[in-house]
């Protein structure tokens, strides 16, 4: 019952501040909103760069064919290694834990044209697994390049979905037939759009698949531009490499050391790197949150410090009428405490606004791909309360304490 | 009802140490009306906030209606002063940003007394100095004399045995300064034990006991 009249009492005192208070209040808020943006920003960076590494695939590698940099059993350095379709085959039946592999043809400046249409566009050829390894996933009602169409070496092409969309406008692509290089292709499928950050030759959405195996036949060539493969878990892709250098070396003969025989973009390091750079990047930007609002609550401290000096007098009346210093302090730390709580909870609010309107906003292509989407999140929420708790504990505590440790006597002497 | 033996309270400010009270023995009986009177500095301001238990000697026995105050921890002297002790300042010394009926209510807040009781207490304390037609106003907009006047009825708010008065009319003109020692007068005639400061001997010459301090010590009037 008393505690609940004291509140009363302080609640009556904030009114009579309510400049002061609210001055501090926003400090709070803007340190608030200013955390909650920066790590959902963060971490909408993150989400999107993690969906973008899937564009390329996952957990895939990539190998190209290089220039021998060691002599080895009496051959020369300089040799060029180049790869043909049977070392896919080799690949595969000797490395158990490579769960998809494909060898990749690359044609550029070929003529693609439908009805009056006419491009100049870029072809693949590849096998059936480049669909899930490479994620050329297919939009409804189509489908990628499968097995009968490697082994009949039929003319059909899987369109990247901007080309298509060059090629065709808003008609339906699926059953069309297209001429590439003057040859009629029929289009089986149309890939669904996705986030690609790395790539090679260009956007899988530009380009067009075709079997591998028509591929070799119309443009007759002997080597492949490159391999790619997938293996079955992360952490198996360097004992995997070492493999593929033994595997190929012993084909080829070169020394299974040589690192220059061939060429690899191992594109699963490439994310971990990024992730922890991602890490780097949170971290950063978590610190210069924390950082706004402790200084926020330092001022807030300071504001606090002075109002205790300003009640100086006052706090010595109140103790000659019979407040205990619990009640000086208690009163202090209520301020602090309710300056922390509803400054977080505006700019906790405020920030939640700006996030839900950013994600109405539709980002298109570009960096904003990677910006326009903060992320709020469930570890975002808390250590944002958790760095307000030390706020309000920073605001309030110490001047609190310095409030009820002065001597009513002096207090009342005070000027 | 206050029995102090060999009070003694020294200021030590790290280069001189300052004898405020110097041996200082005192008997006060209940509904007695007093007046401290001495020079400037003689130690008057001291007594007084020993008396109400703002301030603790530093050697010396004070025994406050039987009771060793010395003793008492800090939670506990507030607690006297809240229910027996009512101070009355120079300056005044009203909260600023609160009104007359809200100054008076603080020590009841302090004791936990329920809203209702609160109301009822305040509007007679207020009626009883004359000011119920202001309960509302702030001190800015009371005159010099009404705002003393709020402060003692924010003194007699909690039934106090023992009204501490520091210089009470020494902010006031002489006309208002009559009013207020005429309240003081009305209250010990009501039983109210009463001690005021003051250099003012128009007013030390209604009382019935002056005492005289000069450097901290007791000249006379110390039984
Ligand atoms: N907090 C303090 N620190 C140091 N010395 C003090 C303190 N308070 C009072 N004194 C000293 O103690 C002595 C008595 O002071 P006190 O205020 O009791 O005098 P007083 O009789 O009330 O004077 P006045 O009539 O001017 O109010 C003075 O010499 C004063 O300087
Ligand atoms: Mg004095």
């Amino acid at each position: 019952m008393k505690g609940w009249h004291l509140f009363r009492l302080f609640t009556r005192e904030m009114k009579k501040q309510r400049k002061r208070i609210w001055l501090t209040v926003t400090a709070i808020a803007w340190g608030t909103l200013s955390i909650i943006l920066l790590l959902s920003f963060g971490e909408g960076l993150r989400r999107q760069l993690a969906i973008a590494n899937k564009g390329l695939g996952v957990n895939i590698v990539i190998l190209y064919g290089g220039q021998t940099g060691k002599v080895y059993q009496g051959l020369p350095r300089g040799r060029e290694i180049r790869f043909s379709e049977e070392d896919v085959n080799l690949l595969k039946e000797k490395i158990p834990f490579i769960s998809g592999i494909s060898g990749e043809y690359d044609l550029w400046g070929v003529s693609m044209t439908y009805q009056k249409k006419t491009l100049t566009e870029r072809i693949t050829g590849v096998l059936p697994p480049f669909e899930y390894m490479r994620t050329h996933f297919p939009q409804p009602g189509g489908r990628f390049i499968n097995e009968l169409d490697i082994e009949l070496r039929r003319r059909v092409i899987f369109l990247g979905n901007d080309l298509k969309e060059r090629l065709f406008g808003d008609e339906d692509a699926i059953g069309k037939v297209v001429m590439v290089n003057n040859i009629p292709f029929t289009v089986v499928g149309v890939m669904q759009k996705k986030l690609q950050m790395s790539m090679y030759g260009g956007p899988d959405a530009g380009k067009g698949s075709i079997p591998a195996s028509t591929f070799k036949t119309l443009y007759g060539r002997k080597y492949l531009n490159r391999i790619v493969y997938q293996v079955q878990e992360t952490g198996l892709a360097p004992f995997v490499e070492q493999q593929v250098y033994q595997v190929l070396g012993r084909k080829y003969r070169f020394d299974s050391e040589d690192e220059k025989a061939l060429g690899i973009w191992d594109t699963i390091e490439m994310t971990q790197v990024m992730g922890k750079m991602l890490i780097g990047i949170q971290i950063f930007l978590g610190v210069i949150g924390a950082l706004t609002l402790l200084i926020a609550s330092v001022g807030v401290a300071n504001i606090m410090y002075v109002s205790v000096r300003e009640r100086t007098r006052e706090i010595g009346v109140k103790r000659a009428l019979g407040a205990k210093r619990s009640h000086v302090k208690q009163q202090f730390i209520l301020e602090a405490l309710f300056i922390a709580i509803s400054g977080g909870l505006i700019g906790g609010f405020i920030a939640l606004l700006i996030i839900q309107a950013l994600q109405g906003i539709p980002v298109g292509e570009g960096p904003l791909q990677f910006l326009g989407k903060p992320t709020f999140s469930f570890p975002i929420a808390l250590s944002t309360a958790l760095i307000l708790g030390v706020v309000g504990l920073l605001a309030g505590y110490f001047p609190a304490r310095r409030a009820a440790s002065l001597d009513p006597v002096e207090s009342l002497r005070y000027e | 009802m206050i029995e102090m033996q060999n009070i003694n309270r020294v200021y030590d400010t790290g280069r001189v140490k300052v004898h405020a009270l110097r041996d200082v023995n005192l008997h006060i009986k209940e509904g007695e009306l007093i007046a401290i009177m001495g020079p400037s500095g003689s130690g008057k301001s001291t007594l007084m906030n020993v008396i109400g238990c703002l301030d603790t000697p530093t050697s010396g026995r004070y025994s406050l209606d039987g009771k060793a105050v010395n003793d008492l921890d800090d939670n506990d002297l507030a607690d006297i002063r809240n229910r027996k002790i009512g101070f009355v300042f120079q300056s005044f010394n009203l909260l600023s940003y609160a009104s007359a009926f809200e100054n008076v209510e603080l020590p009841l807040i302090f004791m936990g007394m329920s809203t209702a009781k609160r109301k009822q207490r305040v509007t007679e304390m207020l009626a009883r100095v004359g000011l119920a037609d202001r309960m509302d106003h702030k001190p800015n907009e009371l005159s010099g004399g009404q705002q003393q006047r709020v402060a003692i009825a924010r003194a007699l708010a909690n039934h106090p045995r023992i009204i501490l008065a520091d210089e009470p009319t020494g902010n006031l003109d002489s006309a208002s300064g009559k009013e207020i020692l005429q309240l003081f007068l009305d209250l010990w005639k009501a039983g109210n034990t009463i001690i005021m400061i003051t250099h003012d001997p128009s007013i030390s010459e209604n009382c019935e006991r002056i005492i005289h301090l000069k450097d901290g010590m007791i000249e006379n009037g110390a039984v």
